[in-house]
């Protein structure tokens, strides 16, 4: 092996030793510091990188010491950074239509200049992808298999429209070995099934501590808000299955149940309690709270955040690596909307909301093709007003600051006169 | 020829001819995408019928989906709340793009027809385990048809219904090869009717019709001068206007082939008939020219049109894209890379419900054919 000149040693170095100290102060920041700065040296100490979907099944890569790498949740920091719009027009010019997703656009057209809030994402050795959020990951991860000119590993989950067929489970039962077979390959080793057991274990007791913080807002004030929880999701998508995930949700949770316990409400004055479904806005997403918060209305939940902790009832504990297929094959967006709409309603219900915020996302079209459904079957089972909001999770071309504003008010309006204000 | 007529009145009034057909005794099954097994269809005794946007203005279907979902979409299901659809027993949603998933959905939970299938193809072609999963969905299709509709859907049925299909396949493929061998055989908006009436057509008499319209033709070309435009091609998903056929001869040129999934994807590769009819079945649709929504290596469409391209000798290439079609929008940039660096000419028309005005569109493809 050659020696590592100085500097790198040094960089290596210095980098160990913000992890261990950032691992004892677990701030959300500095994990993601560290975690982006180890993913950017990795040429440095060797290790491979994945580019994988939000949904996609991490925790092989995890087992093999990978690091995995979202494009969507850059493309979330891109958005919230409100570099969305340049990078957006920049793949237009690429020739992508604008119709297209903005994390898709944004991604695409950040990899060609190391552009964005982190200078681009780190060159990744092989691409990961699982269609169980959408086909355009599928469209995306092609474009990016061309210019990175890297393996790809497309994960197929069908979609299911009514419940779960066993032909779904054989086919990606199969692919999970299939998986296996292409990360051992790619990573020149065999893959260590009782590391996977733990990464397993870790990866299903962090999505219990998740679920159990977002379950706090079920109290009346809600400790934290879904803007919170858009913050604190960074975690259980990008590093479920490590310990990291465990330590820094467990304190969460602590602080959420001790909010709880002294009736601390993330607002100051919760009156209303709305659920937001879809991607948030990134870029706007202040903007959203500072304006719900003036009329005390709180979002207390949503459909976004819980999707990655929605399927721990399909993990068996003691066989994650198998029951792992119909977890990853269930998730929120690869179910019908009537499935989706009951989802909704236990959400209603279990949050004691009055009124759902829906964000309609020209992006997105699975989370958002059905919603005008889901609007109909709230209004018609649980009596409360729905919201719809045109806009986009990252492109500000698309949001009408003024008439946003009006229709919010308007909507609360509704509900006050409803709750009787 | 009363063959044209035929195939004309079918798309003047496809509804009509919908209801007639329903007026028989059969069973009509609505479908929306190329990947709809219809020999099984077929072999169960049903009618396949290929349903396509109203072109009417939205009103009901806009309850239901947004504005930035396609026309396709949004006007299939017009059609089905409006009621123009009444005639179908039933509806088969073959999985493709997010948009038609929800489709699927929306329909079940609003038209609720008499029968409703989803067959959740695998989204990758190209491997073992998705091929053997190809399979097994086809055969649960079968057997949710055969239970629906009471009847038995033997291998011998099925066998009877692949040479039925393979038949009008490699007719169609016909029409197109005598058009590219002297396109001024038949007009391009004629081509478009014979392949998309198809579709709808009873197929035991399409059988019959077909080698008519072929014969016809065949004689025509011995003595037919060879037309002297400049050859394109069309590639994209959806066509549904006849129109562009005309405006592109009156420009000057003529389509000589497409990659149209109500083209040349749709009667590409025939079913090999001297094996297990389901897994024959599953075999095609892995190795036919394949739609931006399924996988199958990710030069794979780049290369299929450029092979078109040259075979057909033509000059140059037309996207024709439906707006918020995001597969074939995804795919635009290599696809029209790869032609470049062939130093084929390509544009790009982009279309919604309807076409944008005749001028605008005539002088963008005057342009289009007077650089090629």
């Amino acid at each position: 092996m050659n020696k590592m000149p100085e500097i790198v040693l040094f960089l290596l170095a210095k980098i160990k030793k913000l992890t261990l100290h950032f691992k004892k102060k677990k701030k959300m920041k500095e994990i993601m510091m560290v975690y982006y700065m180890e993913a950017k040296s990795a040429r440095i100490s060797g290790r491979k990188i994945a580019w994988i979907t939000s949904g996609g099944p991490v925790e092989p890569l995890i087992a093999m010491d990978v690091i995995p790498v979202y494009p969507e949740n850059h493309g979330a920091m891109i958005g919230a950074s409100k570099m969305g719009t340049d990078l957006c027009e920049k793949a237009e010019s690429m020739g992508y239509s604008s119709d297209l997703c903005s994390y898709a656009r944004s991604d695409i057209a950040c990899a060609t200049v190391d552009g964005g809030p982190i200078g681009g994402l780190p060159r990744p050795d092989m691409l990961i992808c699982c269609n169980n959020i959408c086909g355009t990951v599928l469209k995306w991860y092609e474009v990016q298999a061309r210019y990175f000119n890297v393996p790809l590993f497309i994960f197929d989950t069908p979609f299911c429209h009514v419940g779960y067929a066993e032909e779904v489970q054989r086919y990606v039962r199969r692919q999970l070995d299939e998986y296996v077979l292409f990360l051992e390959k790619a990573c020149g080793k065999k893959m260590d099934t009782d590391h996977l057991k733990t990464v397993g274990k870790l990866s299903l007791e962090g999505q219990r501590l998740w679920q159990a913080v977002l379950a706090t807002t079920a109290n009346s004030p809600a400790p934290m808000t879904a803007f919170d929880a858009f913050y604190h999701l960074a975690l259980i998508v990008t590093l479920r299955g490590t310990p990291l995930v465990i330590d820094y949700y467990t304190q969460l949770l602590e602080k959420m149940k001790d909010r709880v316990a002294r009736g601390i409400g993330a607002i100051p004055n919760e009156r209303y309690r709305l659920l937001w479904d879809n991607i948030p806005i990134w870029p706007r997403t202040r903007w959203l709270s500072e304006k719900l918060a003036s009329h005390n209305a709180c979002l207390v939940a949503d459909t976004y955040t819980s999707a990655w902790c929605g399927t721990t009832k399909y993990i068996d504990e003691n066989n994650f690596f198998d029951s792992m297929a119909e977890a990853y094959t269930r998730i929120y967006l690869n179910i019908g909307v009537d499935e989706m709409a009951r989802t909704v309603l236990d959400m209603v219900d279990t949050y004691k909301v009055d009124g759902i915020v829906m964000h309609s996302n020209r992006s997105c079209k699975p989370y958002s093709l059905g919603q005008y459904d889901i609007q109909k079957i709230v209004e018609r089972e649980r009596g409360i007003p729905c919201l719809m909001i045109e806009a986009d999770m990252v492109d500000e071309r698309s949001f009408s600051e003024s008439q946003v504003s009006t229709r919010i008010d308007a909507f609360m309006e509704i509900i006050k006169q409803r709750k009787g204000a | 020829m009363k063959e044209w007529d035929e195939f004309y009145e079918i798309l003047k009034d496809p509804i009509s001819y919908g209801r007639k057909m329903k007026g028989q005794g059969r069973k009509v099954v609505g479908y929306f995408c190329s990947y709809t097994p219809e020999e099984i269809i077929y072999a169960a005794g049903a009618h396949p019928f290929r349903v396509f946007a109203s072109g009417e203005n939205i009103h009901f279907a806009d309850a239901h989906f947004q504005s930035y979902c396609c026309s396709l979409v949004r006007g299939a299901l017009e059609g089905a709340l409006a009621g123009n659809l009444d005639f179908l027993g039933g509806a088969v949603f073959p999985h493709t793009c997010d948009s038609i998933q929800r489709l699927s959905d929306i329909w079940r939970m609003n038209v609720k027809g008499p029968f409703h299938a989803d067959i959740v193809l695998p989204v990758k072609l190209d491997t073992e385990s998705a091929k053997e999963y190809m399979i097994d969905v086809l055969k649960k299709f079968r057997n949710e048809l055969a239970s629906h509709l009471r009847v038995e859907i033997t291998d011998n049925k099925l066998k009877n219904a692949i040479d039925t299909f393979n038949t009008i396949r490699g007719s169609l493929k016909r029409l197109y090869e005598l058009k590219t061998e002297n396109p001024g055989i038949i007009g391009g908006s004629d081509l478009y009717a014979v392949v998309k009436a198809s579709m709808m057509m009873d197929r035991d008499h399409l059988t019959g019709v077909l080698p008519v319209v072929i014969h016809e033709l065949e004689k025509k070309k011995e003595t037919a001068k060879l037309y002297a435009g400049k050859r394109i091609v069309l590639a994209g998903g959806v066509c549904n206007h006849p129109d562009i056929y005309r405006i592109i001869e009156e420009a000057g040129a003529v389509v000589v082939w497409d990659d149209f999934c109500t083209g040349s994807r749709y009667f590409e590769e025939s079913v090999n008939n001297n094996t297990d009819p389901i897994a024959a079945i599953a075999t095609r649709y892995l190795e036919r020219p394949v739609c931006p929504a399924k996988h199958s290596g990710i030069f794979t469409r780049g290369e299929n049109l450029l092979k078109i391209t040259r075979e057909k000798d033509a000059r140059g290439v037309v996207f024709f894209f439906l707006k918020f079609c995001d597969p074939h929008a995804f795919d635009y940039p290599y696809m029209k890379e790869f032609l470049d660096k062939e130093g084929i000419p390509s544009m790009m028309f982009e279309v919604e419900d309807q076409l944008p005005s005749e001028g605008q569109m005539r002088t963008r493809f005057e342009t289009f054919v007077d650089m090629i």
